[in-house]
C-alpha cells in the first residue's frame, strides 16, 4: 500500500481559527488512530453515512491520524453508549448517533447512561421520515390510506419496537384511531424490500432507504413528516398540512465520549464542520434527502435536552 | 473418560438450566395471534438440550457410548502438563494484552512457546517473536487500519512514535 | 446482443495496463485479506474504499472487484491449511479440506478449492450477465416464510453431518441456535440472554468468535495433546507435475460438487436475507447427499471442498445483484460496496441497469477479469502455503494461536470476545474428546440469527397460524421437502433398528 504523505498544511483553516483563542503551537491534535464508534451495525443507513463522513475526511486528508470505523449496533446502540461511557481514552473516541442515542438509555435505564455528559461535536444533519406503498395498492393520498387502514388486518414493517419509525407509526395510530400490525425486521433496507416484494403493505421510512424502489415507481410516497414540504418530493404533503403538529427526524451527528477535554472537542467540532461544509457532503445531503441542521456545541446540548423529554412521551404513548 | 462423561452432561445440564431460566426474562410462551414470545426460541431450544443431557446419561448408565465404555483417564500425565502449558501461555497472553498491549503479548507469548515448549534456538526463536508481532502490527495497524489494544499508558509514547512512522 | 457489446467494452476496460496492476494487487492483497482467520473481504472492501478516491472511478470499482474475489478464494486457505474456517463462508470446507491437509495432500484440496472457486465465479457471472433484471425480481418475491423454508431446508441437508452419537449432536445443534439468540431480540425489541449480566454479550455471539474458539483453540490443544506433541502430517510435496495431477483428480471427483455448489450458491446468493454461507453450507449438504458414496465425505473427500467453494464464490457474484438491481446489500460486504456506489454518486435500484450501463457492465466486465487473475495469482501462492504447513509443528502451533487471538479480536474489536474465545476453546477442548460433534454448533450459530426472526415475521404475518409456511406457493414446497429430509434417516433409523432387532430376536 502506499503510504499517503501527510499535509500537514491540510488544517490550515482549522488551525488559524483555533489559533484565534491558543495559538497554532498549542493546537491539539490526534496522536493516535481514532476510535470511530458506529451507533449501527455494519451495512445499515447509519454505517453508509458514518463510513461517508470517513471517507470525506480520507479522501480530503483532513486528519494526521485516521478515523477508524468501529460498528458496535449491540442493544440498539446501548454497547456503543457504554463504550463511550467507559472509554480508556475520550479524547481519541467518537461517535456517529443517530434517535437510539436518546430511545435506548430510556428504554434501558439500567444502562445509567446520561445522554448530556456527552461531548457535543457537530449535528451533521437530519434524516425525515415518509410514509409509503406499493404502487400496486392503488392508493394514491394519505386519506384513501387512512380509509384502507381502517378496514383493518393492515401490516406495515418496520426496524423494531421503540425504533424510530416505529415511534412514528404508534404516534398515527393513536392520532387516527387505527390498530396497525407491524413486523420488525432487522434494518430500513429489509423493510424497504419487502415493501416492494409486497411481503408488507406500507412503510414508515428514511427516503435514502427507499429511492431506488422509489425511481423506479414501484413504491408511492403518502405522507412526510417533516415540517415542510422536502424539496425531493413537492407533492407529498406533509402531516402538520394535515392539521397534526407531529414531524419526526432521526439525527444524524457526532459526539464526543465524556470527560473530552476541550482542546480535544474543539479539534473535532473543527473537523466535522469542514466536512459538513464540504462539497460532498453537501451534495449527500441533497441525494439522500437530509436537511441540514447545523448547531453549534451549545445549541446540539439543548437540542439532546428537547429530543430526550420528547422521546419520553414517545416512549410512554407506546407503553414503554 | 467414564467419570468424565457424566460429570460433562452434569455441567452441560446445568448450563441448559440456567440458559432456560435466563430465556424467562422474556416472555417464553405462544402470544395468540402474534406467535412466540421473545424468549421462547432459547427458552425451547435449551429444554431440548436439558433433554439430551438426560439422554447423554442414560446412555452413560447403559455404557453404549465410546467414552462411557472407556476405563482411560480423561487426560493423563502427559495431557494435563500439555493443557497447563499450552491453555496456561494463551490465558497468559489474553491477560498480558491489557497490560503490555496486544503486540506485546504476542512476542511474549511467541518467546515462551517457540523457547521453552518447542525447544528452538536462541537465534530463531528471538527472530519469530520480534518479526511476527512487527508484521503484524504494520498490517493491522498500518493497512487494515484496525487498531488492537495498546494496554497500559506507558506503552503509549512508544506507539504514538510508531504512529508517526506510518500514517 | 447489446449486451455483448456493453460486456466487452467492460472486460476491455478492465485490461488496461493499469487496471491489469490494480487488479493483480487487489488480488493478492484481497488472497492473504480473506487467509487470514478473522478478516474477510469485508474488512478489505471496506478499509480500501478510502483509497479508491485516490484513482478514477473505473479503477476504483475494479480494484474493489479484485479485493472481493480475492478474499473469497482466500478464505479457503485457512480453512484448509489451518483448520479455522477465516469466514462463516468458509466453514463447510474446513469439513473435507482439513482432513486433506492432515493426511498430506493439502495441494489436493487448495487446487481444488481453486478450481472449484474458478468454475463456480464464472457460472455466476454468466448468470449474473444474462438473468440480472429477470432474477431481481425472485429475490423480491421470496419473504420471510420463504427464506425461514430454506433454512429449514439448509437444516436438513445436515441432519446427516453430526456424529453417531444423536443426543450429543442435536444438543450441539440446539446450543449453537441458542448461542445465536444472545444478545438481542430483533422482534420485541428488547436485550436478550445477557449472560451473567455482561455487557459484552450485548452485541451478541459472534460466529467467529465460536469458530476461532472451536477451530482455533480447542482443536489444536487437542491435536496436540492427541499426537503428544509428535505430529506428523505427511509430508506434502509440491511440483508442477503434481498441481497437474492434483488439478485432474480434483475435478474428477469434484465435478459434481463444483456444479451442485455453482448453481445453489448463485440461487441462495441472490437472497438478501440468506447469502453466501447458507448457500455454500447448503451445496455442501446436498453433494454429500447426491454422492455415490456419502460416507467418503468429511474424511477428505474433493467434492466436499469443490462444492461449498463453488458456492460461495458464485453466492458472492449472487449477492451482487440484489445490491445493483434493488439497492438492498446481501452481505456486509456489498453493504460496504453499496455505500461506496453513494459515494460515487451512483443510485443503486431497478434502474441502475438502464442508467448506468458504463458502471454496471464496467463492474461485471471486472468480475470476469477478477475471476481469472485470481485463479493464476491463487495457484502461484499455493506453495507457499504448503511450505507453511511443513514448518516444524511447534512453530505453526503458536502462529496458529497468535492468528487466533488476533482474529478473533478484530472481528469485533472487543476483548470480551477474545476471553470468550478462549472459553469456548477450553469447552470445545473437552467436549471433543467426549465425541460431541461441534461443528453442528458452528453451523447452527450462522443460520440461527436468519431463521429465529424469519419464523417469528412470518407468524407475525399470518397471525400466529403455522400454515403459512405450507400454504405459500413457493414456502409450502420448500418446507415439505426439507420436512421429508429430515425425517428420512430417522425412518430410516427406526427400519434398519425395527429388522436387527427382528433378527435379533431370531
Amino acid at each position: 500500500m502506499t503510504i499517503t504523505k501527510r499535509m500537514f498544511v491540510k488544517l490550515a483553516g482549522a488551525t488559524a481559527l483555533a489559533g484565534l483563542i491558543a495559538g497554532p503551537a498549542a493546537a491539539w491534535e490526534p496522536t493516535k488512530p481514532v476510535d470511530f464508534v458506529i451507533m449501527a451495525g455494519a451495512g445499515g443507513g447509519a454505517d453508509q453515512i458514518a463510513r461517508f463522513i470517513q471517507s470525506v475526511a480520507e479522501k480530503k486528508d483532513l486528519t494526521n491520524r485516521p478515523l477508524v470505523p468501529n460498528n458496535k449496533g449491540g442493544g440498539s446502540g446501548a454497547e456503543a453508549l457504554i463504550a463511550l461511557n467507559g472509554a480508556g481514552d475520550p479524547d481519541h473516541t467518537i461517535l456517529v448517533t443517530l434517535n437510539s442515542f436518546f430511545t435506548t438509555p430510556l428504554r434501558q435505564e439500567n444502562l445509567g447512561i446520561d445522554v448530556q455528559t456527552f461531548t457535543p461535536v457537530a449535528m451533521m444533519g437530519v434524516d425525515p421520515f415518509v410514509l409509503w406503498v406499493h404502487k400496486d395498492s392503488g392508493i394514491t393520498t394519505f386519506e384513501q390510506w387512512l380509509e384502507e387502514v381502517k378496514k383493518g388486518d393492515y401490516v406495515m414493517g418496520g426496524t423494531g419496537k421503540g425504533q424510530e419509525d416505529s415511534l412514528v407509526i404508534t404516534y398515527l395510530e393513536q392520532a387516527f384511531d387505527l390498530d396497525i400490525k407491524y413486523i420488525p425486521y432487522k434494518g430500513g433496507g429489509a423493510v424497504a424490500k419487502d415493501l416492494a416484494g409486497k411481503q408488507i403493505m406500507a412503510t414508515v421510512n428514511n427516503p435514502a432507504e427507499t429511492k431506488g424502489f422509489y425511481a423506479a415507481g414501484d413504491v408511492v410516497p403518502l405522507l412526510s413528516f417533516s415540517d415542510e414540504r422536502m424539496p425531493a418530493f413537492p407533492d407529498v404533503p406533509t402531516l402538520k398540512e394535515k392539521g397534526h403538529d407531529f414531524s419526526y427526524y432521526n439525527q444524524r451527528a457526532v459526539v464526543g465520549a465524556p470527560g473530552q477535554s476541550e482542546e480535544a472537542a474543539a479539534y473535532y467540532q473543527d473537523l466535522f464542520k469542514t466536512i459538513y461544509e464540504s462539497q460532498e457532503w453537501q451534495d449527500y445531503m441533497a441525494s439522500e434527502s437530509l436537511s441540514p441542521l447545523w448547531l453549534s456545541p451549545d445549541e446540539q446540548k439543548a437540542y439532546w435536552q428537547t429530543q430526550v423529554d420528547r422521546h419520553k412521551e414517545l416512549l410512554a404513548a407506546m407503553g414503554e | 473418560m467414564r467419570l468424565a462423561e457424566i460429570l460433562t452432561a452434569g455441567i452441560l445440564a446445568l448450563l441448559s438450566i440456567y440458559l432456560m431460566w435466563k430465556s424467562t426474562e422474556l416472555n417464553v410462551g405462544y402470544i395468540r395471534g402474534e406467535g412466540p414470545g421473545g424468549g421462547a426460541w432459547p427458552f425451547w431450544l435449551a429444554g431440548i438440550m436439558l433433554i439430551c443431557t438426560g439422554f447423554i446419561a442414560f446412555n452413560w448408565w447403559r455404557r453404549t457410548s465410546p467414552p462411557s465404555q472407556s476405563d482411560d483417564v480423561l487426560l493423563d500425565g502427559y495431557g494435563k502438563r500439555t493443557l497447563v502449558l499450552v491453555g496456561g501461555g494463551l490465558i497468559a497472553f489474553i491477560g498480558l494484552v491489557n497490560i503490555i498491549s496486544m503486540y506485546g503479548a504476542m512476542a511474549v507469548f511467541l518467546f515462551y512457546y517457540l523457547r521453552f515448549l518447542g525447544r528452538h534456538s536462541w537465534n530463531l526463536t528471538l527472530i519469530l517473536s520480534l518479526a511476527i508481532p512487527t508484521t503484524f502490527f504494520f498490517f493491522f495497524e498500518g493497512l487494515m487500519r484496525i487498531t488492537m489494544p495498546k494496554g497500559l499508558g506507558f506503552t503509549e509514547p512508544f506507539y504514538n512514535f510508531l504512529y508517526s512512522i506510518i500514517y | 446482443m447489446e449486451i455483448l457489446g456493453l460486456l466487452s467494452d467492460g472486460v476491455m476496460v478492465s485490461l488496461m495496463p493499469i487496471n491489469v496492476m490494480l487488479i493483480l494487487i487487489g488480488v493478492t492483497l484481497g488472497l492473504f485479506i480473506g487467509a487470514m482467520p478473522g478478516l474477510g473481504s469485508v474488512n478489505g472492501v471496506a478499509i480500501l474504499l478510502p483509497i479508491t478516491f485516490l484513482v478514477p472511478p473505473n479503477s476504483a470499482i475494479i480494484f474493489l472487484a479484485a479485493i472481493y474475489y480475492g478474499a473469497m478464494y482466500g478464505g479457503a486457505i485457512s480453512s484448509i491449511t489451518l483448520g479455522i474456517p477465516g469466514a462463516s463462508t468458509a466453514v463447510a470446507t474446513t469439513f473435507d479440506g482439513r482432513p486433506l491437509a492432515l493426511s498430506g495432500r493439502a495441494s489436493l484440496a487448495l487446487v481444488t478449492a481453486a478450481l472449484a472457486s474458478f468454475i463456480g465465479g464464472t457460472i455466476s457471472n454468466v448468470l449474473f450477465t444474462v438473468f440480472a433484471p429477470l432474477l431481481a425480481t425472485v429475490a423480491l418475491i421470496f419473504g420471510p416464510p420463504e427464506i425461514f423454508a430454506l433454512m429449514l431446508l439448509a437444516f436438513a441437508t445436515f441432519v446427516g453431518l453430526g456424529g453417531d452419537d444423536i443426543p450429543k449432536t442435536i444438543f450441539s445443534i440446539c446450543l449453537g441456535l441458542v448461542f445465536a439468540a444472545v444478545g438481542f431480540d430483533e422482534i420485541s425489541g428488547a436485550p436478550r440472554l445477557i449472560l451473567f449480566d455482561i455487557n459484552g454479550f450485548l452485541h451478541g455471539i459472534n460466529f467467529l468468535v465460536l469458530a476461532i474458539g472451536v477451530y482455533g483453540i480447542g482443536e489444536m490443544i487437542w491435536t496436540i495433546e492427541n499426537t503428544r506433541g509428535e505430529i506428523t502430517t505427511t509430508e506434502a510435496k509440491m511440483s508442477l507435475k503434481g498441481i497437474v495431477r492434483d488439478s485432474k483428480e480434483g475435478m474428477r471427483r469434484g465435478w459434481k460438487g463444483t456444479m451442485i455448489g455453482s448453481f445453489l450458491g448463485f440461487f441462495v446468493g441472490i437472497l438478501p436475507a440468506a447469502g453466501a454461507t447458507p448457500g455454500s453450507l447448503m451445496s455442501y449438504g446436498v453433494a454429500k447427499l447426491v454422492a455415490k458414496n456419502p460416507k467418503e465425505f468429511g474424511k477428505g473427500h474433493p467434492g466436499g471442498v469443490a462444492a461449498p467453494e463453488a458456492a460461495n464464490n458464485s453466492a458472492s457474484t449472487g449477492s451482487m445483484l440484489p445490491m445493483l438491481t434493488l439497492g438492498i446489500p446481501g452481505s456486509p460486504t456489498t453493504a460496504i460496496l453499496l455505500g461506496g456506489m453513494v459515494i460515487w454518486g451512483l443510485t443503486p435500484g431497478p434502474r441502475l441497469f438502464t442508467e448506468q450501463p458504463d458502471f454496471v457492465w464496467g463492474l461485471i466486465g471486472s468480475f470476469y477479469i477478477s475471476n481469472v487473475f485470481a485463479l493464476l495469482v491463487n495457484l502461484a501462492f499455493i506453495p507457499l502455503f504448503i511450505w507453511m504447513l511443513r514448518m516444524p509443528f511447534t512453530v505453526l502451533a503458536p502462529l496458529i494461536f497468535v492468528l487466533s487471538v488476533v482474529g478473533g479480536y478484530a472481528a469485533t474489536q472487543d476483548m470480551h470476545d477474545v476471553w470468550l474465545m478462549l472459553v469456548f476453546g477450553f469447552g470445545a477442548f473437552f467436549l471433543r474428546k467426549l465425541d460431541y460433534p461441534l461443528a453442528p454448533a458452528v453451523l447452527a450459530i450462522v443460520l440461527g440469527p436468519i431463521a429465529e426472526p424469519t419464523l417469528r415475521q412470518s407468524l407475525l404475518l399470518s397471525s400466529g397460524d403455522a400454515s403459512i409456511f405450507l400454504t405459500r406457493p413457493i414456502a409450502g414446497p420448500i418446507t415439505v421437502i426439507a420436512i421429508i429430509l429430515i425425517l428420512l434417516p430417522v425412518i430410516k433409523a427406526v427400519v434398519t433398528r425395527m429388522r436387527g432387532s427382528r433378527e435379533n430376536a431370531a
